[in-house]
């Protein structure tokens, strides 16, 4: 059995006697060593991509990050634990993290809820739900940075939509991006409208994978919609919402041409993500010590996340 | 019919002789920041001419946007594509890239004649540990730019603004007259780190920079620092900018200028282009309607009101960029084609006599201010390296969103200067 399970093909008789008689017969190269040398081949390229460029860059950040290092040259000055310190102490750092979570939490609380809503209604069979799918997973397609474009231009305070809507019923118009206390939430806002869709398209394949039989059982014995919805559906989707909410959270935890485009991580600093922080501060000021130490925070964060999430929620998925 | 064939194919050999030719020409790539039509096409035709004299050179032009080359230009400098002659505004930047080696040495060249007919002060700017990598081609001064018709109109005389006191109630003034006094673009943060640092110059003077750079004393804590901040903080304090200043970036308050909507702009001489180019009409504010003042000077500072703060800007020269490079540069410095910039009020040359041909008269005032300053302060986003230097324009922006106290953000400099001094 062994020996079947090995080489991968289903126990057959016949083949298990001549692979013994193979084996049996073998010299240097054995079946045995065949094997492993098919294995090695097919992972040198793997092996040596991933360690190309996933190992080696991981401890080149580390290892940048403990030295004061504009990018040129050497590295010469080593600092220790600087870097991290004043990442800790940074004002804007720790703006930058807060509204991390915040783009987080309205992922899970708002745009995966309406997501899911739209899902139920979109999945079935009604007139016009191809064509509202289509509407709705638009905004996704469409390129972050042209995103961040429009959305500035609708927010803009004097000549922007929400500017007209405002004029319309003669108020004067807030300027959303240039607000300190509501600029985020107006990043927030597009990033709802931007990445609703996506969610949405998977939980109606979801939906659509969710035996008819199912729903029909439930229909004849008297469940409502929304019952039918919410005891059944929702339920078999599970699998599904917990995938698409770690694709949400790893997705707002590396957010960033859109809120470049559409903020650049102001006012005053007041919008950044981490790792628009990240380049801010790293790399547009030359200080690739800095913002290794800041990539290297990041990616704990997002290695504790995601090995966390699978292991607790997602392990019988 | 015969005839016709035997021209397309004389025509086929000549393209493929052609194409033969364009495969031996030295390839030199010249990266800059330039956006307003007429001095790209200014440029283009000087390219043009080298090209004319030097038919074994291809001099080719890459555009990068302002904010996007100071991103990419570490990354870039260190890679197989860098450009062979590029944009600089000297300072710590440059010295940053000369420590790392991606930069090569011309001083040969330059002290081959080529130095001499460059403004000795501003080819200062250039030398470094005794080596030069590049030169300059321009300076630029900052200062108050105007709208006389809004000034005529509430009844401003320009010439009595000479104080920082002056220039509080001015704003006051032009505010109970339901003027927007002042626009600047907060998004970008640099148009406001003006304000701070020229508040330094004029109360600290070179002294209290060069104790500051030095690490002497309390640093950029020192009192002319704190100072600064509070006299910002006092003119914050009357709410002085358009609505919205803090997600408006350059170029677009620069229309906003342009367009007749606010009184002042605090910007270098090269708003008098970009106030045009970005406004509605695309013709801004005419010679006219332009006016401009010198910041204004505070009372008890310790610096000289000839002071100025600017830039000394122009191209370094990467290593292992052809020789044709810096014959490049040469031409492109030389008096003849200054001086058509001059003509033309593309800058201020710092090419020596090409200043006289200057038309502009706001180009051609700033020129003598710099000539007549003992001090001509860089901006401190580039004089200080990229990283201090952003400091500098954050707590800047902070103090105009009246985050920081004077205090604090002179603390923030300090720090950040420190750390990278140690």
């Amino acid at each position: 059995m062994v020996d079947t399970a090995d080489s991968g093909t289903p126990a057959r008789p016949g083949l298990l006697a001549s692979w013994h008689r193979t084996w049996r017969r073998a010299n240097q190269r054995s079946a045995f060593g065949e094997r492993y040398t098919t294995a090695i081949v097919f992972l040198i390229p793997t092996v040596t991509l991933f360690t190309l460029f996933v190992i080696l860059p991981m401890g080149e950040a580390a290892l940048y990050s403990v030295y004061r290092w504009n990018g040129y040259g050497e590295l010469s000055t080593f600092v220790g634990t600087r870097n991290y310190a004043f990442l800790l102490n940074n004002g804007a750092f720790r703006s930058a993290l807060i509204n991390t979570g915040l783009i987080i939490l309205v992922s899970l609380a708002i745009q995966l809820p309406l997501a899911l809503w739209m899902a139920l209604i979109l999945a079935e069979r009604i007139r016009g739900a191809v064509l509202f799918r289509a509407i709705f997973f638009l905004p996704y397609i469409l390129a972050e940075v042209a995103t961040g474009l429009i959305w500035k231009f609708v927010y803009d305070g004097r000549y922007g939509l929400v500017a007209g809507l405002y004029g319309w019923f003669g108020a004067e118009p807030p300027f959303l991006l240039a607000d300190r206390e509501l600029a985020i939430y107006a990043v927030m806002i597009v990033v709802v409208w931007k990445y609703f869709g996506f969610h949405m398209m998977i939980y109606i394949a979801g939906l659509q994978a969710i035996s008819h039989e199912v729903v029909e059982a439930a229909r004849i014995d008297g469940a409502s919609w929304w019952q039918t919805a919410w005891r059944i559906k929702v339920p078999l989707l599970a699998p599904v919402i917990r995938l698409s909410v770690f694709f949400s959270v790893l997705g707002a935890l590396q957010l960033f041409d859109l809120v470049w485009a559409l903020t650049r991580g102001g006012p005053a600093n007041a919008t950044h993500t981490v790792v628009t922080y990240l380049y801010n501060f790293g790399i547009t000021r030359m200080s690739i010590g800095f913002g290794s130490a800041v990539g290297v925070v990041l990616f704990i964060i997002c290695v504790v996340f995601a090995f966390g999430y699978r292991r607790s929620l997602m392990r019988h998925d | 019919m015969h005839s016709t064939l035997s021209g397309l194919i004389a025509a086929g050999i000549t393209a493929a002789m052609a194409t033969a030719a364009v495969a031996q020409q030295t390839v030199v790539t010249w990266m800059h920041l330039e956006s307003d039509p007429p001095v790209v096409a200014w440029m283009e035709g000087v390219e043009a001419a080298f090209e004319a004299r030097n038919p074994d050179v291809d001099v080719q032009m890459q555009y990068v946007a302002n904010e996007a080359f100071k991103a990419r230009l570490t990354t870039m400098l260190q890679s197989d594509e860098r450009p062979d002659v590029f944009y600089t505004w000297a300072g710590g930047v440059m010295r940053a890239q000369a420590d790392a080696g991606v930069l090569q040495d011309i001083s040969a060249t330059v002290q081959d004649g080529w130095g001499e007919t460059i403004s000795a002060g501003a080819l200062s700017a250039y030398d470094y540990n005794g080596a030069v990598h590049g030169v300059p081609w321009e300076v630029n001064q900052v200062g108050f730019w105007y709208n006389k018709g809004i000034f005529a109109e509430v009844g401003i005389d320009p010439e009595s603004i000479r104080t920082w006191d002056d220039l509080l109630a001015t704003v006051r003034t032009l505010h109970d007259a339901g003027v927007t006094p002042i626009t600047t673009g907060g998004a970008d943060k640099w148009p406001l780190h003006f304000y701070w640092t020229h508040l330094a110059i004029r109360i600290g003077g070179r002294e209290a920079f060069q104790a500051a750079i030095n690490s002497q004393g309390d640093g950029f804590a020192a009192d002319p620092f704190i100072q600064a901040g509070e006299r910002f903080a006092e003119l914050i304090a009357l709410d002085p900018f358009q609505d919205g200043f803090l997600g408006m970036t350059f170029p677009e308050s620069a229309g906003y200028f342009g367009d007749g909507n606010a009184a002042m702009q605090l910007q270098g001489s090269w708003n008098y282009l970009t106030q045009r180019t970005n406004s509605v009409s695309g013709a801004g504010l005419s010679d006219d309607q332009l006016g401009w003042f010198p910041f204004p000077v505070v009372d008890g500072g310790a610096g000289a009101p000839t002071d100025t703060l600017g830039g000394i800007n122009g191209w370094l020269v990467t290593d292992g960029a052809p020789p044709e490079t810096v014959a490049f540069l040469r031409f492109l410095t030389n008096l003849d084609n200054q001086t058509e910039a001059a003509r033309l009020g593309v800058h201020i040359p710092v090419t020596i006599g090409a200043a006289e041909a200057l038309e502009n008269p706001f180009f051609r005032l700033h020129a003598e201010n710099i000539a007549r300053s003992d001090y001509h302060q860089i901006f401190y986003d580039q004089d200080l390296g990229p990283s201090v230097g952003r400091v500098v324009n954050d707590v800047s922006t902070d103090l105009a969103a009246g985050l920081l106290t004077p205090q604090e953000a002179a603390r923030q400099v300090q720090e950040a200067w420190e750390f990278e001094t140690m």
